[in-house]
Formats: structure tokens, sequence, C-alpha cells
């Protein structure tokens, strides 16, 4: 099937099976491998993006469904500078290892953040439910957003 | 794993959905959010020869007020549910259960429809529906029909809706000014499906039960309206009434086991939901207290 729709911001106009899902489409087509698959199920979070300004899961989502959406990704939201802070802080603070989880985690906090600049630790621990990590544990990435919130708010981390 | 290979077909208004389901019937299956249906295709637990995508169906996507009763569109997703003030007006309950449904990500794409079609036992949204005495809308080619909630949830993955229908609203009458609810689940990791929860829905006159909805979750093949409830109504509530009714909800109970629970542990959870709820309802914080 024909879709056209907006990634990064870049107009993209693509031929799909209907049963690919987004993710696929966004590695194997558009070789856009900051998006990572984990489970294939929405249970672990790692292919967390953005469409139409709402993070989604994109293995739970059909290519075909996304015809005529604006669809973020994690190298949109590095490239523009837009969580330069919160990656710093990532590494500042050790919160990733493997990295796997990274792109997703990036996605799901810096929605949380844009919602709410006042955010929690309760907030970000709901917030990054939906996202597994499997090497640093989740107190150092929780760390990190809570720092990058306190830092965009201008308080000192 | 991957989904099987299916044809899509985009439904642009109900009557095309409903013409698509009666020339395909359950070879098809209807996709609103996919985020209970995407994860079933992706573990090759259903494969269908046919995805009708419903998701841009815009007159299924809102909330309205009618009267007495909120119109809820089956296409509403739960974020929109969150965000509402109709719901958070006159339906807290269902404002309250939404946080614990799955996750942000998910709350963006699924949608009330899709969660009452499909029907997890497990699942928050199908017990709010029981508590508050809601009705199913649902169309077919032959015309509407309106299902209670108390019908329509049959087993596992079960509904009455045939598979020429489509549950298109849901009716949701608007509880009583002085009306109270009680949600709370136990689960492994917040937004994980319940290993035991209870939606309620009561009406407390001077410190006394007038009407009480306990609708209990993940402890049976389907959402489950406790009868116990009755013997709170019109009754002085003491501990000896709460351990009688805790012991007639046990005899009620069918849960199962699971590598999250035994069923005995899910029987326990569910007499513990329910001396927390008579508690926070009645505000008799010692009811919580005493023996489950």
């Amino acid at each position: 099937m024909q879709i056209s729709l907006q990634v990064n911001g870049e107009r993209v106009d693509a031929q799909v099976l209907p049963r690919m899902n987004l993710a696929d489409f966004l590695r194997e087509q558009l070789h856009l491998t900051g998006t990572h698959v984990g489970c294939e199920h929405g249970v672990c979070g790692a292919c967390t993006v953005g469409v139409d300004g709402e993070i989604v899961r994109a293995c739970l989502m059909l290519a075909v469904q996304a015809h005529g959406a604006s669809v973020q990704t994690i190298e949109g939201l590095s490239d523009s500078g837009e969580v330069a802070d919160l990656q710093a802080a990532f590494r500042d603070r050790n919160a990733l290892q493997c990295g796997y989880c990274t792109p997703g985690m990036l996605m799901a906090a810096q929605d949380l953040l844009t919602q709410k600049v006042e955010a929690s630790r309760e907030d970000i621990r709901e917030h990054l439910s939906g996202n597994y990590c499997r090497c640093t544990g989740y107190q150092a990435i929780i760390d990190a957003v809570e720092a990058t919130a306190r830092h965009r708010k201008g308080l000192r981390p | 794993m991957k989904a099987a290979a299916f044809a899509y077909a985009r439904a642009t208004s109900v009557d095309e959905a409903l013409t698509l389901l009666a020339a395909h019937g359950d070879r098809a299956k209807v996709l609103s959010g996919g985020q209970s249906l995407m994860p079933a295709m992706n573990l090759r637990l259903i494969s269908p020869e046919l995805v009708i995508d419903i998701g841009g169906i815009a007159e299924l996507r809102r909330i309205t007020l009618e009267g007495k009763v909120l119109r809820v569109g089956a296409l509403t997703r739960h974020v929109d549910l969150q965000r509402s003030p109709e719901i958070a007006a006159h339906a807290p309950l269902l404002a309250e259960a939404i946080g614990h449904v799955a996750h942000p990500a998910i709350r963006n794409r699924g949608t009330i429809g899709g969660s009452l079609a499909h029907a997890d036992p497990a699942a928050e949204l199908p017990a709010c529906m029981l508590a508050l005495g809601a009705t199913m809308v649902v169309r077919g080619k032959r015309g509407e029909r309106r299902i209670d909630a108390a019908d329509f949830f049959e087993g596992i993955f079960q509904t009455a809706l045939s598979a020429e229908e489509l549950l298109v609203a849901i009716e949701v009458p608007i509880p009583q000014r002085d009306s109270l609810h009680f949600f709370h689940e136990f689960a492994r990791r917040h937004g994980d499906y319940a290993i035991a929860g209870l939606a309620a829905q009561a009406v407390i006159a001077a410190g006394v039960f007038q009407d009480l909805r306990l609708a209990f979750f993940a402890v049976g093949d389907r959402p489950m309206l406790a009868g116990a409830a009755r013997k709170l109504v019109n009754a002085a509530v003491t501990p000896g009434l709460l351990s009688e009714v805790a012991a007639s909800l046990d005899q009620e109970l069918d849960p199962h086991d699971d590598q999250q629970a035994s069923a005995a542990m899910r029987r326990h959870l569910a007499k513990v939901l329910l001396r927390r709820c008579v508690a926070t309802l009645l505000d008799r914080p010692e009811f919580a207290e005493s023996a489950a």
C-alpha cells in the first residue's frame, strides 16, 4: 500500500505491506535504527516514537496507520538538540549501560518534561513505567530525568 | 515476532465497516487503537485474513452529555477519557481507573471500545462498566441494539458481540450527585494487568450504604458484580457482618492460577480489596485492619 507521512519533518512516500509495523518501517525502509525493537508486543517500550506529538509504541502501530501522520523518532529529537541536556544527564549519571532501552527512555522522558516541567520523582516513575531497562536499574534513569527537570526550571541539579 | 500477512481495509464510516464485517465475518478483525489486537497478532495468537481499520471514523470519537447519560464514542482513547472534563465531573470512577490502564504510550492509542470488545478479564474498563451500570451500544447491518454491561462480558475475550457487529458507543448513566466511588488494583508494576482489582460505586446516607456495586476483576473469566454487596446495603456494618460478606464473596469467586498469582492468593486479595473499599467509602479505617 502507498503511504505518505512526515518523518522528523521530512516528507516520506513509501510502499509498504499491511503487516509491516511502524518500528520495522522506520528501521528497515528508512534506516532510522535508533528506534529499537524489543518485545514486539508493547511491553518493553524500546520502540517508543512520537506520532502527531504523542508518544506511542511503534511495534503496536501499522505503518499504514501512520499514513498522513507526523512521526518523530529519536534521530529527530537528538539531531535538533532538543534533548541534548537529557542525553548529557543520562551520560553523567550512568543511566545507560547497553543503551538498548535508552531511545525509548529519552522519548518517554521528554514527553513528560514537555507536559509537566515540575515533574516529581513519582511522576517520572509513573511516566516511565512502560519502559524496561535490564542493565542499570531505574534509579539512575530517574535521577537523570529529575536533574534535567530541575535544570530546565533553572534550579541547580 | 511479526504479524502474519493480512489484507487491510480502512473504513471511513460505520456503514462501510459493517458492510466489510458482513462480508468477512469472523475472518476479519476490527482494528481501533490496536493496543490489544496488535500484540495478539504479533504473537500469532490470531491471524485474521482481513484487518478493518476503523481508527479514522471521527463520529466514534467523542464524549457527549445527553441528559442524565454520558455517551462515550467507542474510539475515545484512554488519554481522551483521562483529560475529559465531562468524565472527571460525571464519571470520576472512570477518570481514576484510567490511570491504571497500561502506560502513557499505550493510553495514547488504546480506545475504550477496543478494550471492552477485547474483554480481557484482568482489564480495568470492563469492571468500571459494571460498577457504573453502563450500556453498550452495538450496531449491525440490521440496526442498533443496546446491551447491559452485565450481559456483555461472557468469558475470556468473549462478549455478546457477533462477528458482524460493531461496538459504537457506551452509555454511562451519571451517578447521583452524592455517589462515591472506589478503585484499587494489585499489579506487579504500575500499569500492568491487575492480579486482582475492584471498581466500586456507592450511595451512602448517614453512614449506611443505600446502594453498593462492587465490580471485581482479574479474579474470574470475566468482571463480576458481587452479589455479596447486597448484604451491606441498608445494614449497620460491623466487623462481624464484614467477615460474613467476605465469606460469601469467597463463594462467588472462581479465580484462576497463573504465573502471577495462585487462585488462593487472588481470593485473599479480593477480600482485602473488599475490606479496603468498605473502610474507605464509610470512612471507617478500622475495617481495613481486620483479618482478611
